[in-house]
């Protein structure tokens, strides 16, 4: 049975038309991830704010934001701490930010700043961002085999178009050189944006009173505030000028010939390999290079244009290709002073600490084999008692201490190695594959300039050590037994570009067999790799 | 030891009468709870109330004054359990868990409680973790409420609100001889406000009573015929029992002006949203004042009756702003309303979207469409700014999805753009509000960022042998567990198929138990899931079932996802608990043979070749791999003030870190996709000739030794360094250098003449 009567329900307060205030809360969204000291900085705004006697609420979603991932922070103060009638406000504060009605968003690195507009938290009509455009990037951005990175132009550019006041710079930088946190950093350039009605002393009383790191805070509260207070510059464009001014007197005659013979837009890469190979080898080495670059030069003069692309690409990959990585290589830059010092900076040791350097190194046989005359390294290379031998003692990895005596002058008589370099097995089979590419890329650049291009970026592919190189070196000379098929055709320049790309997908190369399978090429991959 | 310490913010809750309290939501409970004469306390730790059971073990000196026991409760269940001291005793106890994987696994007892009854008011306390932020599957504590006759408590989200909630639970479970159920939710939990304290209060009745005068009462035992009396009790009884007490209190609250023929119907979680979205439209004051009817639910479960057709008996019309699938107070909202044959209209889920949070710009959207159909003038679109106004917008959404065809994947980062539907308003918008604004949507690149394995987390390694023997004997069926481990179903990793729950890791893989095949699956089970009730449910069952599976047991020391709390395995020394049980001994206490225990899990080496050795060993049983080394993030947070003060007091300390030699780095990046330590990261390549960016490792560094172990066990480039950095050297640390860069020294500079000559 159920009642017919019901009970008057008691309203709990007295009907009050809505007030009619102007003032409304200010709500401040933070973005930030794990460890950067987002909760503190929410800390800094509530303590900020209630020292005014200003109601306040903070919130977040935590989560798992201190294993790596993002979190947002939100806080909402009414800046007012009691009405006319002397009557001390209580307001009802949101528990998030609503999209289209947040005042203040601080995003402490730019994909996150990304994520907030993306989000639509930051709007032309009211919202102050400041961001940090320092990268923390993504699994998938470092992951990559190639260059994974985002473009950060247009991080830049949709933030500037949807905020009201756009405050940004590399705030990581600004809290490492002051010794403290990012938090630090944005917190001063919140208080230099004047978004807030409080002056910048009383921002950084709210320092003081939390009392951690007090004076390197306010240091990086001080760089925060001035960057705010400065006209925001792009700071994310940072250019990189080759570092090749300096010239030896052994160079000249080089660089000279490089001037006479050679394009000048070709000048800088040309200038930088020939340094490069003098530096891994010698001087002879490095004039070798530029013969060899001779033929390219003249074709790329017949058919290419002012640019000179196919020059400045093959004379850069053909650097590299020439310096590729051994051990001998690796020896002679792990010992250098000009390293030692580095690492020191680097791993920011004091002048009364002792610095220790360890090597991680695992030379297998096949490199040991490479390193050694042609003779001797097919020998070792040949299934027998000394082959197995050398594989079980080189099975395990080691550790070199550069920095002791004994790992040093090891190190240093495998660098001293290099005079043997240019009789050792592995340079032959190096400098065989490299005229086969520069042969293919001559043979194209008449019919095809395009397609020799593409083929002197596939050189990209052969890099690393151990397995990487190999995969890089499959992968490679796969490509090169398509030649054939690609060359002449017009989509061949597309498909050789495809291929490449597909190849720095993955490393089981999934991506290149699903791409062949695709073209219904796979029998033709089985064939060239059998030939 | 915890991962957040609140020793100093628990000195608040010794604050008394008429004092204000500022702090987190979670405090204010504890707060609340000691106001109430509670005498003991128990729970499990989990997101989003790991804090609260972190500031009740912070505050066990102040429990301890006043005579209140503590538990950190083996599982749910557990704690569940423990509220069986409010069965036959004037006990006030609470529990406190997370929802729904909480009450999952604490509903048996959960169940028996409730179908008994209780003399002394017990107190659930679930932190319901729904909406954003969110780590587990969206699923409504109110089901476990309905279908157990437990009275399920969500108070508005402000202190003052909460701590009232809390107080009265214990009256109104006396009241009604029932359990009680408290929702905090995620953002409550955290945040940060204020109220006026009371007293602490001393349980009138004392455990020690009770021990010493042991009661019983066998009709409160769920054994038939009592149980059918206990289902009867719940509906005849205690129900208008709660119902009574619950509209005598006033616990619900109604705002606005009653004489309205519209209103809102709102659980009290939800007030806040609601203002906030009644403000943007001119409709509330700042303090929340305002004209549109509001009957405000604090008591979600059950529904008074009386009030809501009292709230209605005037309205042409309500819309129900219930959070949460299904729409469980809807049904019933409808169901009292007809019963009596009330025709006002009920609308809810109709107007607000069947699932997702309901954030502030959900609400706006009904509220405007409810408005639209009834109240018209209400609907002030021109007093929104043009930002909200924009969210309001039917526009298309733009979702790049990634094209998954080979070609156009090796082509370019192909994007493709969608439109999906959105629903348009249902009335048109008069013609004097201005157009609607159309704020495009960026289409930025950005990336997910999920939460991963912490820098220098001992739990990376074990999945990087995993991959490691992935390559050589070919990939097997992973099955996961709840836990920090869990993180490896992500990229760099991409290892398991299914997780089933705390501690079901190989629980999850029992089917796979056949003698037609060689290969064998591989379970995970963190140390904490192992305790919880791994070692029954996954390792009793396995060798109770012949199973020849491998299982993988991290013992890190710690129940390190939920914040780094202690557990029966954990080796630090805890005053209060038992700890430094080894799982080994448990292993082979229920019948496994082949256990094997790595002490060095960053030995990656080692640790693939044991995998390997489990994966294919021809011995018949279970095999179970326990790998130990303590949790990163509470290791460094543990020895960091040690190496400070050593370091202070001139002590030798060696402090360790990797990078990379960016002119040997080939920017292959084979390390990251191994590692994915979050200090090894990238950065532009210093050479002018190559363009992929090179490895770097970033200053947040702990030196763990992956890098070089992977380098190693890969064979990946030479390019990883381990630096040692020696402070306060001793006498033979510095003449040993000295000797050494003395020949160094010169040979270095031999070297840097040929260098220059080329440079």
């Amino acid at each position: 049975m159920h009642e017919t009567k019901f009970t008057e329900v008691s309203f709990a307060k007295p009907v009050v038309k809505p007030a009619d205030t102007k003032i409304r809360p200010i709500g401040i969204a933070i973005l930030a991830m794990g460890g950067e000291g987002g909760g503190v900085l929410a800390d800094w705004i509530v303590d900020l704010a209630e020292h005014e006697g200003y109601p306040a609420q903070s919130t977040s979603v935590p989560g798992v934001a201190q294993r790596t991932g993002t979190t947002v922070y939100y806080v909402e103060f009414f800046p007012q701490a009691a009405d006319a009638h002397g009557h001390s406000v209580v307001p009802v504060l949101s528990l998030m930010p609503v999209p289209g009605d947040v005042d203040i968003v601080i995003a402490s690195e730019l994909m996150e700043m990304g994520r907030a507009v993306q989000r639509g938290l930051v709007t032309s009509d009211k919202t102050t961002l400041i961001a940090s455009t320092n990268r923390v990037y993504s699994m998938t951005e470092k992951s990559s085999m190639g260059d994974g990175r985002v473009d950060p132009k247009p991080f830049i550019e949709a933030a500037r178009a949807a905020a009201t006041r756009f405050v940004f710079g590399d705030f990581a930088v600004l809290a490492e050189k002051s010794g403290s946190v990012i938090s630090a950093a944005l917190f001063g350039a919140l208080a230099g944006t004047g978004a807030l009605p409080f002056s910048r002393e009383k921002f950084e009383l709210a320092i003081r009173r939390a009392g951690v790191g007090v004076d390197s805070s306010l240091k990086a509260f001080n760089a925060g505030f001035e960057l705010a207070q400065k006209d925001p510059v792009d700071g994310t464009a940072a250019i990189r000028t080759a570092a090749v001014e300096r010239t030896q007197s052994l160079l000249k005659a080089l660089d000279a010939r490089i001037a006479a013979e050679f394009p000048s837009v070709a000048a800088t890469v040309l200038k930088a390999g020939v340094r490069r190979l003098a530096d891994y080898q010698n001087l002879g080495y490095a004039e070798l290079y530029l013969k060899r670059l001779a033929s390219i030069r003249d074709l790329d003069r017949r058919y290419g244009e002012s640019d000179a692309r196919l020059l400045v690409e093959t004379a850069r990959y053909l650097a590299l290709w020439m310096s590729y990585e051994d051990t001998v290589r690796v020896a002679d830059l792990k010992i250098r002073a000009t390293r030692f010092q580095r690492v020191n900076k680097e791993v920011k040791a004091k002048s009364d600490q002792v610095l220790h350097i360890n090597e991680y190194f695992h030379p297998r046989i096949d490199e040991i084999a490479d390193t050694l005359p042609v003779w001797l390294g097919k020998f070792l290379m040949r299934p027998g008692r000394v082959h197995n031998l050398l594989e079980r003692m080189t099975s395990k990895g080691r550790v070199v201490r550069t920095t002791s005596l004994s790992g040093f002058l090891l190190l240093y008589v495998v660098a001293s190695l290099r005079s043997w370099r240019p009789k050792s097995l592995r340079y032959q089979r190096e400098h065989a594959e490299m005229n086969n590419w520069l042969a293919h890329i001559e043979r194209h650049a008449g019919s095809q300039y395009a397609l020799a291009l593409e083929i002197a970026e596939c050189q990209r592919l052969v890099k690393g050590y151990g397995d990487t190189h190999a995969r890089g070196m499959r992968n490679f000379k796969l490509i090169e037994g398509l030649l054939p098929r690609l060359a002449g055709k017009e989509e061949g320049v597309s498909r050789i570009r495809q291929l490449r790309e597909a190849a720095l997908k993955d490393e089981e190369g999934m991506q290149l067999a699903a791409l062949l399978r695709d073209w219904n090429w796979s029998n033709a991959t089985a064939a060239a790799s059998a030939h | 030891m915890a991962e957040r310490s609140f020793k100093k913010e628990v000195q608040k809750l010794r604050i008394g009468e008429g004092e204000v309290f500022a702090g987190e939501g979670i405090l204010a409970v504890t707060k609340a709870l000691l106001q109430s004469g509670v005498s003991y306390v128990a729970g499990y730790q989990g997101a989003p109330i790991s804090h609260l059971m972190d500031v009740l073990a912070d505050a066990s000196d102040i429990m301890e004054e006043l005579g209140i026991h503590f538990e950190s409760s083996a599982s749910e269940a557990t704690a569940a359990a423990t509220l069986a001291a409010s069965v036959n005793y004037p006990l006030r106890g609470a529990i406190t868990f997370k929802a729904t994987a909480g009450t999952n696994v604490a509903s048996d007892p959960l169940s028996n409680l409730a179908s008994g009854g209780v003399t002394g008011g017990a107190l659930i306390i679930v932190g319901e973790d729904y909406g954003e932020g969110s780590s587990i599957m969206q699923e409504r504590s109110h089901a476990f409420a309905m279908k157990s006759q437990i009275w399920l408590l969500d108070p508005r989200p402000n202190l003052p609100s909460i701590v009232r909630a809390v107080e009265k639970s214990f009256e109104l479970s006396e009241a009604s001889n029932t359990p009680v159920m408290l929702q905090m939710r995620i953002r409550a939990c955290h945040m940060h406000g204020h109220f006026v304290a009371r007293d602490n209060v001393r349980p009138s009745f004392t455990l020690a009573q009770a021990m010493e005068n042991p009661s019983r009462d066998i009709s409160r035992i769920v054994l038939p015929p009592a149980s059918f009396v206990h289902e009867d009790e719940k509906i005849n009884k205690r129900w208008p029992a709660a119902v009574d007490f619950i509209r005598r209190e006033q616990l619900n609250e109604f705002f606005g002006d009653e004489s309205g023929d519209y209103g809102l119907i709102i659980q009290g979680g939800m007030y806040n949203t609601v203002i906030r979205a009644l403000q943007l439209l001119g409709l509330a004051d700042v303090e929340g004042n305002t004209d549109v009817p509001l009957y405000v639910m604090n008591v979600a479960y059950p529904l008074i009756d009386d009030e809501l057709r009292g709230f209605c008996q005037t309205k042409q019309a309500v819309l129900m702003i219930e959070e949460g699938q299904p729409e469980f107070i809807e049904q019933e909202v409808h169901t009292s309303l007809r019963r009596v044959d009330m025709q006002t209209r009920v609308h809810g889920k109709d107007m607000l979207p069947r699932v997702g949070e309901y954030t502030t710009t959900v609400v706006l959207k009904a509220l405007v469409k409810f408005f639209d159909r009834y109240r018209p003038e209400l609907a002030a679109r021109q007093l929104l700014s043009e930002g909200v106004r924009a969210t309001l917008a039917p526009r298309p959404v733009t979702i790049p999805v990634r094209v998954a065809t080979a070609a156009e994947l090796a082509s370019t980062a192909a994007t493709k753009t969608l439109t999906a539907p959105v629903a348009a308003l249902p009335i048109a918008v008069p013609a004097s509000v201005p157009a609607i604004v159309e704020t495009p949507v960026p289409a930025l690149d950005v990336h997910p960022r999920p939460p991963s394995f912490c820098t220098g987390c001992p739990e990376r390694p074990i999945f990087t042998a995993m991959k490691l023997v992935e390559r050589e004997i070919g990939s097997h069926h992973v099955s996961c567990d709840i836990g920090c481990h869990l993180f490896s179903i992500l990229p760099p990793f991409n290892l398991g198929a299914t997780t089933m729950g705390y501690g079901l890791g190989w629980a999850g893989a029992s089917a796979f138990n056949s003698s037609e095949t060689t290969r064998r699956t591989i379970s995970i089970m963190g140390d904490g899931g192992f305790w919880h009730n791994g070692l029954t449910s996954g390792v009793g069952n396995a060798v109770f079932n012949k199973n020849d599976n491998v299982l993988v047991i991290i013992d890190n020391g710690y129940s390190a996802a939920t914040g780094g709390q202690d557990i029966l395995s954990s080796k630090a020394e805890n005053a209060s608990r038992v700890t430094n049980m080894p799982i080994e001994k448990a292993v082979r206490g229920v019948g496994v043979e082949w256990v094997r225990t790595i002490t060095n899990t960053y030995e990656i080496s080692k640790m693939r070749d044991t995998l390997r050795d489990a994966l294919t060993t021809t011995v018949r049983g279970p095999k179970v791999i326990i790998a130990q080394s303590e949790c990163m993030l509470n290791k460094q947070r543990r020895i960091k003030p040690l190496m400070r003060k050593r370091t202070s007091e001139g002590h030798r300390v060696v402090r360790e870190r990797f990078g990379v030699d960016s002119d040997t780095c080939t920017g292959d990046h084979s390390c990251i996709r191994l590692s994915g330590c979050p200090s090894l990261s990238i950065k532009d390549n210093p050479d002018p000739l190559r363009r992929d960016p090179v490895a770097t490792v970033i200053d947040s560094c702990v030196g763990c030794g992956v890098c070089g172990e992977v380098a190693h066990a890969a064979v990946l480039c030479p390019s990883f360094y381990r630096a040692q950095i020696i402070g306060n050297p001793t006498r033979l640390d510095k003449l040993t250098a000295r000797v050494a860069s003395v020949v160094i020294g010169f040979l270095q500079r031999r070297l840097a003449i040929r260098e220059l000559s080329y440079a």
